[in-house]
């Protein structure tokens, strides 16, 4: 694994300026949006959840509402703003849950052959085989629709993508030099997964992690897109959307808003996610 | 192969019956009584217990799941409790509409993407290849049931020329423009995100092949451009973007996906044949 370690440090090969100029951009992005959402709270924004229905449906560049009102007459940009509490935590936790049972399994599937191997493999090509949405649906049918609910589907589904990731890397390193030597320094399963597998699992992990949230978060807005994520009334990007689409004809900017924060986050995670890429597995590109 | 082919076809039927397991016990996990559902909140005690009786509701899942199943091969899938008419008319009847737009979207996105990333490989660096990089960022980092939005306020509402809803038009339609012009939102929509995988794909694995020995063997032997891009590489650089086409058409139409996994093995053998199934 020298060569990797190598390769790691050296600047990364042949990456074009502008790809690191967009992915400064899209770093800055990320962080405003986290920013603006974890200060939410004490922003001069209006009540995102006050109705006030003479004022329903106001466009973008009214006066007191900057990107105008929802059918209920809600500060669409207070909305918006504490909205992307929930999707953009949401991301992230499923992504980290997903990951932490994934590499276990992984791990545990790569290190140890026979019947343990066979039981996590299937398990995870069961889980591959089925349409994603489908399984997610039939996870949040029987556990009841709500957001907490819509995570642990999303995890769900999502964790077989780590221990496929992980396991293939642990089937190769199980055989190199330095895994032998440490066994005849008689060195245990603890000690060798701990100090000498695991830290060649971080970079793989690292690069498929930050390509990930993006995916949840687009997954966790799928849901509540279908109503079986957030309920109302807590502001939600994917139901915003979903309840927007109705009046879509008079007014498309209750729809299209918070389509494009959607877009806009996910679009810099994949950017930065690419990056962190590059960096770190230049071999790839 | 027919061996092969008959094992495979076999091995289909304990998945189904697992399916078929998995999808009775989320019917049965999920929220909410039939007999409640049916009769209303002012229902007494003994209606609700006398339906649950009559409906089999209180026998043991097990003896539940085989008196569904047993119904359910005999093609008799129940009936829907919200429009008062058997289930399976009502399945069938969206199917056609189904597969007419999961299919379509499917020959668009593997058309489109493959000559896409056929374009980027030959020409990698050039304006359509980064336009083509650009397409797939923003194609993954989309939701598609935005973009659905998107396109239908532009070109529905805004421009109007195409419609923005159903499948024929009201009068004077049924032809097969008026059907194609109903299909292409859509299509385009679930197309969308596809495409851009497909095409990325297409394109890497087409710059590894057209890297090999045996590409330089034919251009020395003078074949022709289009031979050497489309038999030496295209062909064998066919194998993942096969296996992608079938992961997509799985999450485009949810159904038949064990079949259309046999599928794509089979392809594999046509496309390589060291590849053998015994």
């Amino acid at each position: 694994m020298s060569d990797r370690r190598a390769s790691a440090t050296a600047p990364p090969a042949q990456a074009p300026r502008g790809r690191n100029v967009l992915a400064v951009a899209a770093a800055v992005a990320l962080v405003a949006a986290v920013l603006v959402a974890a200060l939410a709270p004490w922003l001069p924004l209006p009540d995102p959840d006050t109705v006030d229905t003479p004022n329903r449906l106001r466009p973008p560049l009214s006066p007191g509402h900057a990107l105008g009102t929802d059918e209920f007459g809600r500060d669409l940009l207070a909305r918006l703003v504490w909205g992307a509490r929930v999707s953009l935590l949401a991301g992230v936790a499923t992504a980290a849950a997903a990951m932490v049972v994934g590499v276990m399994l992984g791990v545990i599937g790569g290190f140890y052959t026979g019947w343990i191997e066979t039981i996590v493999m299937r398990l995870t090509d069961i889980l591959m085989a089925f349409p994603y949405i489908l399984l997610a649906i039939a996870i949040v049918g029987g556990l009841g629709p709500g957001l907490r609910n819509a995570m642990i589907a999303i995890a769900i589904v999502g964790f077989p993508i780590y221990s496929r990731l992980v396991r293939g890397v642990v089937l190769s390193l199980r055989e190199h030099e330095f895994v032998e030597a440490a066994r005849a320094l008689g060195a245990g399963d603890a000690i060798i997964l701990g100090r000498h597998i695991l830290p060649h699992l971080l970079s793989p992990v690292i690069v498929a992690f930050s390509l990930d949230v993006g995916v949840k978060i687009l997954a966790t807005a799928g849901l509540s897109f279908l109503g079986l994520g957030t309920q109302p009334p807590t502001a939600d990007w994917g139901s915003m959307l979903a309840t927007g689409r109705q009046f879509v004809v008079l007014s498309p900017h209750v729809a299209l808003l918070p389509g494009l924060a959607i877009f806009v986050v996910v679009l810099a995670l994949n950017l930065l996610g690419d990056a962190v890429r590059d960096f770190l597995d230049p071999r790839v590109g | 192969m027919r061996r092969y082919l008959a094992g495979r076809l076999l091995l289909l039927v304990p998945v189904l019956v697992g399916v078929s397991i998995v999808i009775f016990l989320v019917l049965h996990l999920s929220p909410g009584d039939p007999a409640e559902i049916m009769l209303g909140s002012q229902a007494t005690r003994e209606d609700l217990a006398r339906l649950r009786a009559d409906m089999g509701l209180t026998e043991p899942l097990p003896v539940q799941y085989v008196h569904w199943l047993h119904h359910v091969l005999r093609g008799d899938l129940g009936r829907s409790l919200w429009m008062k008419r058997p289930v399976l008319p009502e399945v069938l009847g969206r199917l056609r509409a189904t597969l007419l737009l999961t299919g379509t979207a499917l020959v668009l996105s593997t058309v489109g993407g493959v000559a896409l990333g056929v374009a980027s490989a030959r020409w990698p660096r050039s304006l359509l290849d980064r336009l083509s990089a650009v397409a797939a960022l923003f194609g993954a980092s989309m939701p598609s049931f935005w973009l659905g939005i998107v396109l239908m306020v532009i070109f529905a509402l805004r421009l109007g020329w195409l419609p923005a809803s159903g499948m024929f038009a009201p009068y004077g339609g049924g032809g097969p423009l008026d059907l194609a012009l109903h299909l292409a939102l859509p299509a385009l929509t679930l197309a969308a995100a596809s495409v851009t995988i497909i095409a990325r794909l297409t394109r890497s694995t087409m710059l590894e092949t057209l890297g090999q020995d045996y590409v330089r063997t034919a251009r020395a032997k003078g074949v022709g451009e289009g031979g050497v891009v489309l038999r030496h590489g295209l062909k064998n650089a066919l194998i993942p973007i096969v296996t992608v086409v079938g992961v997509q058409a799985g999450y485009l139409l949810g159904l038949a996906f064990a079949l259309i996994n046999l599928g794509v093995d089979l392809l594999y053998a046509w496309l390589d044949p060291r590849i053998r199934y015994e």
